[in-house]
């Protein structure tokens, strides 16, 4: 039962939340909308809820218009960022409303719904609270109380408006895991909205990057992060180091260092170049293609260093992230100098204008001694 | 709402300055207020009790009591109506005029209620607007039971929708979405979800409102013509027998309305008490 989203447009008084997006949601898929706040991430998500309209494009499901359904007939379950929880209602009420508002020839008899809702309940681990009120419950009970009562419907989608933002820390680890076990377990379609590229990465079979009501890139969290397809997702996902380098004689040259060969053959002057910080690795003294770098701080955190080393070839200051497993080289201190090189590069034109720079030719390519690869 | 402690700090008054303060707001409570609501109930009980159950069993004060109660039994639920549409239209909506929408729900509370009184005698009276051809049809509504209606209505209007709208703002329409998702049709979603919502608001703007449309005075003399038995309410009876030093019986008229007032205070503090959180006024957030 594939969603297909098509050339969806939206606009509000003054700035466009969608923008010409298009999206396919295979059934089975647990799928993240990730973006920035006004990126059109939750105007999306209310479309397909049904509680917002689009100016054009279409939304089917089996070929049949969804958009032409009302919100109360489509299938759908959605969970509110705040839970919207019924605060009238005891926590079994709530999850029993949506079965107790069926028209009477398809509602479930008395002692169904009950069954169902204490099934429900203890499936979220929230039997002996079936008496209690939303008040009563604290963050993450609640939204397990959301989540039951959006699944007791039998939702052929289930839409999560961040899902774990208001929850502490500890909570939201734990709750997202089991939130994967879940959609597993039911087998449901799952799209859930979130600024936490973390929670992104960490659950979803395929990560949709938002920004400014566009569509950035659609991948796996690997492909997202490994293969980002434009300059803002390699700036928004991770961290990653901003370089520029130029286009000279067929090579790619940063701060004296060939970093591959000039992947648009001497169509563009200069380029930007992204490096994350592991993709670093010190190089021997001896080794020519390398940026002599001093570390100017040295942080620890867990079984990691983070660095910042002045690079004066390069007129800037370089994120370094080292493992303990492969550290080379003793001790890293204030003052100490050594060579670096990049792993893994990812390289967009520029100086031909943000808007071609945003989608245009992107390449990844290795440094000199590896083969140039080239990107999606 | 919850008491607030205040800081000892050089900017509060000394002790001394905070003790007068209080003996200043408290002798006039005492003078204003309570003096006058204890002189009612003893002037209408000082010529004995026998006295005060003639005047208030009388065919012209029964006739009050029942008048008032029947305009208050039109008036509380045309407001209700009136209200809650108005303030979901106010808070769930954008339209052009909403600004003006809401300006005009508190026009009662800056018009004279003599004024609008005399509103309805120009549109419907028998040299109004549309007096003659009321006249024509046999429909009469100054000085009969509908202008008392309408007066009262104009005089209360403010009072349902100005609890609700806050409190439905601040309260957002997520519920309402969610029950919607959830598969409620409309009305399934208003009597499940946001009535329940907005109940505790809207019991105490009914209260109000209630209070005000038995106790009004001003819109009422100007459209009920006084006349004894069939338009005089409770407030207008009470005037009209101390105008012919019947003192007795218009204390004790009065000393009915001064209870009614008196149940009135006691059920808005209870409601105030015991869901002061979910009632607009005293919850700026909401929930």
């Amino acid at each position: 039962m594939t969603l297909e989203l098509s050339h969806l447009t939206r606009r509000f008084t003054d700035y466009p939340a969608l923008d010409d997006v298009s999206l396919e949601i295979p059934p089975g898929e647990f799928l993240a909308l990730l973006g920035p706040s006004g990126s059109g991430k939750t105007t999306l998500l209310r479309i397909l809820a049904g509680l917002d309209y689009p100016e054009s494009g279409s939304v089917r499901r089996e070929g049949r218009d969804l958009l032409a359904l009302d919100a109360r007939r489509r299938k759908v379950g959605l969970v509110f960022q705040h839970y919207a929880l019924f605060r009238h209602l005891t926590v079994a009420d709530n999850v029993a409303f949506g079965l107790r508002v069926r028209p009477w020839r398809t509602r479930p008899k008395r002692a169904d719904i009950a069954a169902r809702v204490e099934r429900l309940l203890r499936r979220v681990q929230l039997q002996d609270m079936a008496t209690r009120y939303p008040a009563q419950l604290s963050g993450g009970q609640r939204q397990r109380v959301a989540l039951a009562r959006a699944l007791a419907v039998e939702p052929d989608l289930l839409l999560l408006d961040e899902p774990f933002g208001a929850l502490d820390a500890q909570v939201r680890v734990s709750l997202r895991r089991w939130l994967r076990e879940l959609h597993d377990e039911f087998g449901l379609t799952t799209v859930f909205v979130t600024h936490d590229q973390e929670e992104a990465l960490e659950l979803a079979d395929r990560v949709v990057v938002m920004n400014r009501g566009r569509i950035e890139q659609i991948g796996t969290p690997e492909a997202i992060y490994h293969d980002p397809a434009t300059p803002f997702v390699c700036e928004f996902i991770g961290k990653a180091n901003r370089i520029a380098a130029r286009c000279e004689g067929g090579k790619l040259v940063a701060g004296g260092l060939v970093l591959g060969s000039d992947p648009w053959d001497g169509r563009h002057d200069s380029a930007i170049v992204y490096i994350r910080p592991e993709q670093f690795v010190v190089a021997e003294p001896d080794e020519g293609e390398s940026w002599p770098v001093c570390v100017r701080h040295a942080f620890r955190a867990g079984g990691t260093m983070h660095l910042t080393l002045d690079a004066a070839a390069l007129g800037q200051v370089l994120e370094m992230d080292v493992f303990d497993g492969e550290r080379p080289h003793g001790a890293w201190h204030h003052g100490a100098c050594l060579r670096i090189r990049p792993r893994h590069v990812t390289v967009f034109p520029d100086g031909i204008g943000p808007a071609a720079a945003l989608t245009r030719e992107p390449r990844i390519v290795a440094p000199a001694t590896q083969p140039v690869a080239a990107g999606p | 709402m919850n008491a607030v402690v205040l800081p000892r700090t050089s900017i509060w008054p000394r002790r001394w300055q905070r003790t007068l303060l209080i003996l200043i707001a408290v002798a006039f409570m005492l003078v204003f207020l309570l003096l006058p609501l204890a002189v009612v109930f003893t002037e209408a009980l000082a010529k004995g009790v026998q006295t005060f159950f003639v005047a208030i069993t009388q065919p012209e004060a029964r006739s009050s009591i029942r008048l008032t109660l029947l305009v208050a039994a039109m008036v509380v639920p045309m407001n209700i109506v009136f209200g809650i549409a108005a303030a979901w239209a106010v808070a769930r909506f954008e339209f052009r005029g909403k600004a003006l929408l809401g300006a005009l729900i508190d026009l009662p509370f800056s018009v004279s209620p003599v004024i609008a009184g005399l509103i309805y005698v120009l549109l419907f009276g028998a040299q109004g607007w549309f007096g003659p051809w009321l006249n024509a049809h046999g429909i009469r509504i100054i000085f009969a039971v509908p202008g008392l209606v309408l007066a009262s209505v104009f005089v209360t209007l403010p009072f349902v929708a100005r609890e609700l709208i806050p409190l439905m703002q601040a309260q957002g329409s997520e519920d309402e979405e969610a029950a919607r998702v959830l598969g409620a049709n409309g009305w399934q979603m208003f009597f499940r979800v946001t009535l329940p919502n907005i109940r505790w608001a809207l019991l105490y703007g009914v209260l109000l409102c209630n209070a005000r449309a038995m106790g009004e005075f001003g819109a009422v003399s100007v459209v009920s013509g006084h006349i004894r038995g069939l338009t005089t309410t409770m407030p207008l009876e009470v005037e009209m027998r101390y105008n012919e030093y019947d003192y007795a019986g218009a204390f004790a008229v009065a000393s009915l309305l001064a209870l009614l007032a008196l149940l009135t205070l006691a059920i808005k503090t209870a409601l105030e008490w015991r869901y002061g959180d979910d009632l607009a006024a005293h919850a700026p957030g909401g929930h």
